[in-house]
């Protein structure tokens, strides 16, 4: 393990998943970032001459084209910024929601906890992915509309984690002390209690975002996912493999960069979740 | 006692499809070769054996090519599984197609759409061409054995019409008034108004009267999954959501098919189809483009897998909401249909495998105008018409417009569909060649429908209808279709078109009918309520073992009774 | 304890029924309505017959009538007919069960069987190079899009390869096949269907284990095992082993509702005849019997599994109190 000593809070040490992981992933939102300089020709751009139709990589283009003449990898790296979004969006919406829950469940408890979990217990047992697809089947596909569902569907699992770590952390001195000093309920929740309470969330957090990126991927398999022409890599991966025997390249590229990226997303998480502290409430579920 | 012999016919070994019997011979005849010789071996052992061996393993003779030798299987493939086996009551493309082959109707189809006798012998018109007496064919007989006779055709109608059946299709039969049983192979059909579409509407699959009587639902009667007809194949077995097995009906009275057992699979993943087909899981699918093309270069496929082409009966379209204030104006759509360059859209997006049209009749049926207007590419010819309709580049933008407003159309479509997506995507671009600003909408099939369609709430809709082999188009083009629920949702309307249809529905004469829908589809192409794009072919691969196939305009299917395999090609031995 | 349980069963119907109203409700919300979908753009079929058909089903109904139709058919156990083909909502199914039984059912054995060693030897062998592989390669399982596994499978080993057969669960001449060749030929198609299932679900209970196994094994009475001399092998897989597969068995409990309700995903692309397509199919279809009655399985199926898995957890681990647990 490479131990590189920060001693920063709690930072033990950065180990090796993360310094990989992390990696990948600036390099990935880099080129999403930087798309209009990265991209070699305009993903949009419909080039419908015979031969350069579902062309192998190249020199020219370097992931190849699709069945429209499209340029793979320009697509492939504007895909990655609606991936990339859906995924950070999506985790975003979930965690502003479960963060707010969590916190007001966990730190008042009575009533409020009740009628919150109730809600959670619900949402749980509801088969996601039942849900997504209906949910977007009725409202129609569109990215907004993706992000927005798969947020509101994986709230649940962040709001138990902050709500356990709230129920733990309430009963220390330092909340004691500020309520006796007479700070107000707001300022304990956001400024004392929840900064303690962020170790788990990250973890899960962080895994999420490869969760969602995964679920879109399944989405546009079924044709509820990003909406063409705009790129998506599970939209590309699903054009893609009715050509699979022919052109290969439009199945391997977009299906490699989803694995590459989950895959960093999952190692910085689970480095995360090693390095945090062992005595983190793992949720059995 | 129908015994397989599997041996390496599996399909799954894609390299090993040839049949194996010989092989198996080899293998078998080696073994009984050892056992026997072995001299230790027991008699009884070696008795055994020999017994085995002549009762398992039957040593066919290599038979000649015989045509009339029923034999083999034929597997079809589909993404959906059937519903409701009861030809009337069939709503969905898998169920028609069982149906098809388990029933008859008194009319079908032959291979150049032209209406021809199945159950009936012959038929005759009346005068005032409100009556059609049916002579049917004698000695005919349900797959029970039990005769098959008018009563049989009556008790059809009487269910197609009785609306607590709710058949899906009564509109076609509205107007019938009486089925008479005039004897036991003569029917006689009374209708209020002359209806020329009546002999194709009366091929519909007959039921056995003396089966489905006894049913109060048929819909949830056993016959809606084991249906008894008197088609060439009888029904076999259903597994929900893997297959259908039909087998030959040795009775049939056209002639016993030459394919002992039709099965259909349900493959629900394209690709996956495609790999099946290669591999000879499945005898035949529909390809696309791409595949029809590309495959063509690799040699393993073509040693095993034919392709056809043929047009097929539909025709896909750009339809403009004639109630939408931009194109209301017939300049406007006129303009923007030659400004759609359709030659470019096949080769694209088609790959080639199309053919242009300019009306909703098909290219190669007597009904189809080739003199009427035909808007093929013409840059010069749609801006000019834009100008004179007000619509300039005043702003220097580069996007025309108009008091201010901006020429901006919105293209819906239905997801799902690749070829609509991409011509879309297409049209777009050649549109803003033009300087018109497009936006391409893709929706949910049922949000489609509902949102766009049946509200009329669209500019421009990319969608395809298929043509009927009857011309007559009430239901998409008169203007009475144009209300609510109707088909008619570019809401066209024009008295003498709509006066056409009326006429053209009947006129049972086929010269008058030509001169008619000639004439009403030359109209409709001057009106432009639709940029008529084109036609595909369709593209069926079917495995090269299996013979008589002859590409029609019915397609291929017509003649599946003749369809044979050669005794040395059989993959399925039974 | 007997009174806990009561109170915990007794809970389940009110959330049953709420999520069935919920998912009803979301249903019905949907523009369109099963008419359109089949007879949307039909010229043979006239809009007089497509509202025939839907008060033929009741669809003119406003919802909340529909639902409790719905649910009074339902509480007499009667789920109804699909409004795709009129069958018995229970006798589709009952088709289409056992396919999915079968492959999630030997998806998490297997899981289950591979899964555990792994994580057992990453946490004895704790950052050496197997730790460090074996969760690379099951993280990799677990960050794949799951059609492109399924697909990339299908593509190597049926296609190129020819070693295993394409798609389907068994062949339409599968009843001339002997009882072992049937066998064979059910283990050739089930084999790629569930190393696809399988994989992906490997690295959560890989992970699982590992972590239950590394707390074990800090705990004081393994050093007093070793304390005690008995070998290093017998402390791991007595010792450690029994303590660390209670808690991973808990967890199995949560593996019930996957029983029943497939992956959509892997049953489209290896046309496994399961409940997974049938639920997509349904929703589709705007089948709403179906949806419903596939809805509220899974739904129960869920809560019992919650409930069994927390049962043993208690079971297991008398420290728990159950009140104060959630």
């Amino acid at each position: 393990m490479k131990a590189v000593n920060r001693g920063i809070g709690k930072l033990k040490k950065i180990n090796f998943q993360i310094i990989l992981g992390s990696l990948v992933i600036a390099v990935m939102s880099l080129a999403a970032v930087m798309a209009p300089i990265v991209a070699t020709y305009d993903p949009l751009e419909v080039d419908l001459s015979a031969d350069a139709r579902l062309q192998a990589p190249s020199m020219k283009h370097f992931f190849g084209t699709d069945n429209l003449g499209r340029d793979v990898f320009s697509r492939m790296v504007y895909g990655a910024r609606i991936s990339l979004s859906v995924g950070f969006i999506a985790v975003a919406i979930s965690l502003f929601i479960g963060l707010a829950l969590g916190a007001i469940s966990g730190y008042y408890g009575g009533w409020i906890d009740s009628v919150i979990m109730r809600i959670v217990e619900v949402m749980y047992c509801f088969p996601t992915f039942f849900l997504i697809m209906m949910v977007i089947t009725f409202i129609g596909p569109s990215i907004v509309n993706v992000m927005v569902v798969i947020g509101f569907t994986s709230w649940p699992g962040l709001c138990r984690l902050v709500r356990a770590e709230f129920l733990t952390l309430r009963e220390r001195d330092f909340v004691s002390s500020a309520k006796v000093q007479r700070v107000s309920d707001a300022r304990i929740i956001f400024r004392h209690i929840l900064p303690n309470a962020m170790s788990p969330v990250y973890v899960s957090a962080t895994l999420s975002v490869g969760g969602a990126i995964l679920v879109e991927s399944a989405l546009s398999f079924l044709g509820l996912g990003v909406q063409i022409p705009e790129p998506s890599w599970g939209n590309i991966l699903t054009a893609g493999k009715s050509y699979i025997d022919y052109a290969w390249w439009l199945t391997l590229f977009p299906g490699l960069a989803i694995l590459f990226t989950v895959l960093s997303f999952n190692l910085i998480g689970e480095g995360l979740r090693d390095m945090l502290d062992p005595k983190i409430s793992r949720d059995r579920r | 006692m129908m015994l397989f012999r599997a041996g390496k016919t599996h399909p799954y070994p894609k390299n090993r499809i040839k049949l194996k019997k010989r092989v198996a011979d080899g293998k078998v005849l080696k073994f009984v070769v050892k056992t026997v010789s072995f001299r230790g071996s027991s008699f009884v052992l070696k008795t055994v054996v020999l017994f085995f061996l002549v009762t398992c393993f039957p040593f066919t003779v290599n038979g000649e090519n015989s045509g009339t030798k029923t034999h083999d299987a034929y597997v079809s493939s589909g993404l959906g599984d059937g519903r409701v086996l009861i030809p009337f009551l069939a709503d969905d493309v898998t169920s028609s197609s069982i149906c098809g082959l388990v029933y008859n109707g008194l009319t079908k189809v032959d291979k150049d759409l032209n209406v021809t006798g199945d159950l009936a012998e012959r038929w005759e018109v009346s005068d005032d061409a409100r009556e059609i007496i049916f002579y049917l064919k004698k000695d005919i007989r349900w797959h029970d054995g039990k005769p098959f006779t008018a009563k049989d055709v009556k008790f059809t109608y009487q269910a197609i019409l009785d609306p607590s059946t709710a058949c899906p299709y009564v509109s076609g039969y509205s107007d019938i008034i009486d089925v008479e049983e005039i004897n036991e192979n003569t029917v006689k059909f009374v209708y209020k108004e002359p209806y020329a579409p009546a002999l194709l509407k009366l091929g519909m699959g007959i039921v056995p009267e003396h089966l489905f009587s006894r049913e109060k639902d048929l819909r949830r009667s056993q016959y809606a999954r084991k249906p008894i007809g008197t088609g060439p194949y009888r029904f076999v077995e259903w597994k929900s959501g893997e297959y259908m097995i039909l087998e030959a009906n040795e009775d049939h009275f056209v002639h016993p098919p030459y394919i002992r057992r039709y099965v259909y699979r349900i493959i629900p993943d394209q690709s996956v189809q495609f790999l099946e087909l290669v591999s000879g899981g499945i005898d035949s699918m529909e390809l696309n483009p791409y595949q029809f093309l590309y495959r063509s270069k690799t040699g393993e496929f073509n040693d095993r897998i034919e392709k056809y082409r043929y047009l097929s009966r539909s025709y896909t379209f750009v339809g403009y909401n004639l109630k939408d204030p931009i194109l209301r104006d017939k300049r406007v759509r006129q303009a923007l249909s030659y400004a759609i360059n359709e030659e470019e859209i096949i080769d694209s997006v088609l790959l080639g495998q199309g053919e242009t049209t300019t009306g909703p009749f098909m290219k190669d049926s007597p009904y189809y105008d080739h003199s009427a207007r035909s808007y093929g590419y013409d840059a010069v010819k749609a801006a000019m018409l834009l100008r004179e309709a007000g619509w300039s580049d005043m702003d220097g933008t580069g996007i025309l417009s108009k008091d201010g407003v901006e020429l901006r159309i919105v293209i819906t479509t239905n997801q799902g569909s690749q070829v609509r997506e991409d011509t879309a995507t297409v049209i777009q671009g050649q549109w803003a060649r033009l300087g018109i600003k497009t936006e391409i909408q893709v929706a949910a099939w049922s949000a489609f429908l509902n949102q766009f369609i049946d509200k009329r709430n669209f500019q421009a809709v990319i969608l395809g209808w298929t043509v009927p082999p009857d011309p007559d188009i009430f239901a998409v083009w008169h203007s009475r279709s144009a209300g609510k629920g109707g088909l008619n949702f570019v809401s066209f309307s024009n008295e003498s078109v709509d006066e056409l249809i009326e006429k053209g529905r009947r006129e049972f004469s086929g010269e008058v009918r030509t001169k008619i829908y000639r004439e009403a589809h030359r109209l409709i192409a001057e009106e432009a309520p639709y940029t008529f794009l084109f036609t595909p072919y369709a593209l069926p691969a079917v495995n090269r073992r299996i013979k008589g196939i002859d590409p029609a305009p019915a397609g291929i299917g017509y003649n599946f009774i003749d369809w044979h395999v050669n005794e040395q090609d059989v993959k399925y031995r039974f | 304890m007997k009174k806990y349980i009561l109170k915990r069963l007794f809970m389940m119907v009110p959330m049953l029924f709420g999520i069935s109203v919920i998912m009803f409700v979301i249903m019905h919300l949907a523009p369109g309505d099963p008419a359109g979908i089949r007879y949307g753009l039909n010229p043979e079929v006239s809009d007089t017959a497509r509202e025939e058909f839907r008060s033929m089903y009741g669809l003119d109904k406003p919802v909340m009538v529909q639902y409790f139709m719905w649910l009074k058919r339902f509480v007499s156990l009667d789920f109804g007919r699909s409004l795709v083909d009129d069958r018995p909502v229970i006798e589709k199914v009952l088709a289409h069960l056992p396919a999915t039984l079968l492959l999630q059912a030997s998806s998490v054995l297997l899981i289950f069987f591979l899964a555990v060693p792994i994580g057992i030897i990453s946490a004895v062998k704790k950052n050496s190079f197997f730790d460090r592989a074996s969760t690379i390669f099951v993280f990799i399982g677990y960050a794949m899009p799951t059609f492109w596994l399924a697909i990339l499978l299908v593509f190597v080993f049926s296609f190129k390869l020819g070693w295993l057969p394409v798609s389907g669960m068994r062949p339409w001449y599968v009843q001339y096949l002997g009882a072992w060749a049937q066998l064979k030929d059910l283990l050739a198609h089930l084999a790629l269907p569930l190393a696809a299932t399988a994989f992906g679900g490997l690295a959560a209970l890989s992970r699982y284990s590992r972590s239950s196994m590394v707390e074990v094994m800090k705990e004081n009475f393994i050093v007093t095992a070793r304390a005690k001399g008995i070998s290093e092998k017998r402390v791991i897989l007595v010792h450690a082993l029994g303590n660390a597969l209670l808690p991973i068995v808990t967890i199995l409990g949560l593996t019930l509702p996957v029983l029943i309700s497939g992956s959509f995903i892997f049953e489209t692309i290896f046309a496994w005849p399961g409940m997974g397509r049938l639920g997509y199919e349904a929703i589709m279809h705007y089948d709403y019997p179906v949806v419903m009655g596939v809805g509220v399985m899974a739904t129960f199926l869920t809560l019992l599994g919650i409930f069994l898995s927390d049962m043993a957890y208690v079971l297991i681990d008398p420290r728990i109190r159950l009140e104060g647990r959630k």
